[in-house]
């Protein structure tokens, strides 16, 4: 599953993943273009008990979530 | 980074926020008003001749520092990125609620912090409010409200904000005259300019460094019970509060307390739509501001809305004063809370047509 939250303001980003996270979706990818997102995003999902990869790319990141 | 050392460095950047706060009341600012972002940008507004209340007119270099401080951090680490597009007038609008309901209970998010660590109990009443506001928001956001995405601008338009401050800063320093100055009240308390450039310069690369923002450490307590951004802000409120046990600038109360007044029911309220408008625009007036330096546009739109809800706070006798909460103030603030919410279900509505 791809969650693309580029272009969204912080909280929308966790938000987004949070409904997939809700829906017992076991492995996403979240596409952000922002250092707050990445990182928001990033800190959600360790707490949620999810490996974080994270992937540059050309408009920023992908960050690949897998859960533990 | 791992999260310790990320919860480190917010912690020592918050202790360094702290501390700077109380130096900058120590050298002349008003009580509990090292910063305050909403209570600047008022002055601001004052001395642009924005609006003519003759007490709260000084150009803050806090704000010109802060706004400065995260443009040349983020330059300096390849974090300059300029992006707009989302909703601007939405923004603009919110934001002017914004600066509308900080005025009715006299203050930000941020000096709402430093209040409480100068003992201030209204303060106090204030935080519940602002995280009322802050929950209401985040179910909206939950219910699909969006302002939509941003896009990629140039540097001349992600740079043009800070160029405006610049420019502030050269005339304050160079042409005063076109400026006006408080001579009484809480506008001609202020420490000498270099400092408090000196001190939002710092505060601003901190802030931006660690993603400061008030709206947001609560907002991650309350989705997922994660304490990571909280704990800047704890640190804030207990450095700052050992500084005024120290200095002898601490007074548990509800009376007397500087720049406030006592009227709890429109102190919760107002704050609320302070946390309810700052969910929906993506941080709160601190981080609005670090993000407009970083070259986010429509945080820059933020800035100029809440310079024009400064200014009408001003004009139609919205803002409150020691005495207490207007009339006008407390229209407003249920005003803001319809205008808010009606733009908001209109949006989810339309979302849900889209899906």
């Amino acid at each position: 599953m791809e969650i693309d939250a580029r272009g969204l303001s912080c909280p929308q980003p966790i938000i987004e993943t949070k409904k997939a996270v809700d829906k017992k979706v076991t492995s996403m990818s979240v596409l952000v273009d922002n250092i707050a997102a990445k990182e928001n995003v990033s800190r959600f999902a360790k707490v949620m008990k999810y490996d974080v990869t994270v992937k540059e790319t050309e408009y920023g990141w992908e960050l690949d979530l897998e859960k533990r | 980074m791992n999260i310790s050392t990320e919860k480190k460095s917010l912690m020592v950047a918050g202790a360094i926020t702290g501390v700077l706060s109380v130096v900058l009341v120590l050298l002349g600012n008003p009580t509990n008003m090292g910063f305050c972002i909403a209570c600047f940008y008022r002055d601001i507004a004052g001395a642009l001749s924005l609006h003519n209340a003759a007490v709260v007119q000084y150009a803050r270099p806090e704000i010109i520092g802060l706004l400065l401080g995260s443009f040349l951090i983020s330059l300096a680490k390849k974090e300059f990125k300029p992006r707009g597009g989302s909703s601007p007038a939405l923004r603009f609008v919110i934001s002017a609620f914004v600066m509308i309901g900080a005025l009715v209970f006299l203050g930000c998010p941020f000096r709402m912090i430093l209040r409480l660590a100068g003992g201030d109990l209204n303060a106090l009443v204030a935080l519940f409010g602002f995280i009322a506001g802050i929950i209401s928001g985040s179910l909206l956001l939950n219910k699909g409200f969006t302002l939509g995405r941003n896009y990629k601008q140039s540097k001349v338009e992600g740079g043009a904000i800070s160029g405006l401050f610049l420019a502030l800063l050269v005339v304050l320093l160079f042409i005063p005259s076109l400026l006006k100055f408080s001579t009484s009240g809480p506008g001609s308390l202020h420490a000498p300019i270099i400092i408090s450039l000196a001190g939002g310069l710092v505060v601003g690369a901190l802030a931006q460094r660690n993603r400061f923002c008030m709206a947001g450490g609560i907002r991650d307590v309350f989705l997922f019970r994660d304490a990571t951004l909280l704990t800047g802000l704890v640190m804030v409120f207990v450095a700052a509060l050992v500084m005024n046990l120290v200095t002898g600038n601490f007074t548990l109360g509800f009376d007397g307390q500087s720049v406030s007044h006592t009227d709890g029911l429109w102190n919760f309220l107002g704050m609320a739509l302070v946390g309810y408008g700052s969910v929906l625009l993506g941080g709160c007036p601190l981080r609005q501001t670090i993000l407009a330096g970083e070259g986010n546009s429509d945080s820059a739109m933020s800035v100029l809305g809440m310079l024009a809800g400064a200014a009408i706070s001003h004009n139609f006798g919205l803002a409150s004063s020691p005495q207490g909460s207007t009339i006008g103030g407390k229209i407003a603030t249920i005003l803001g809370f319809i205008v808010i919410t009606t733009v908001a279900l209109v949006v989810i509505q339309a979302q849900k047509k889209e899906a």
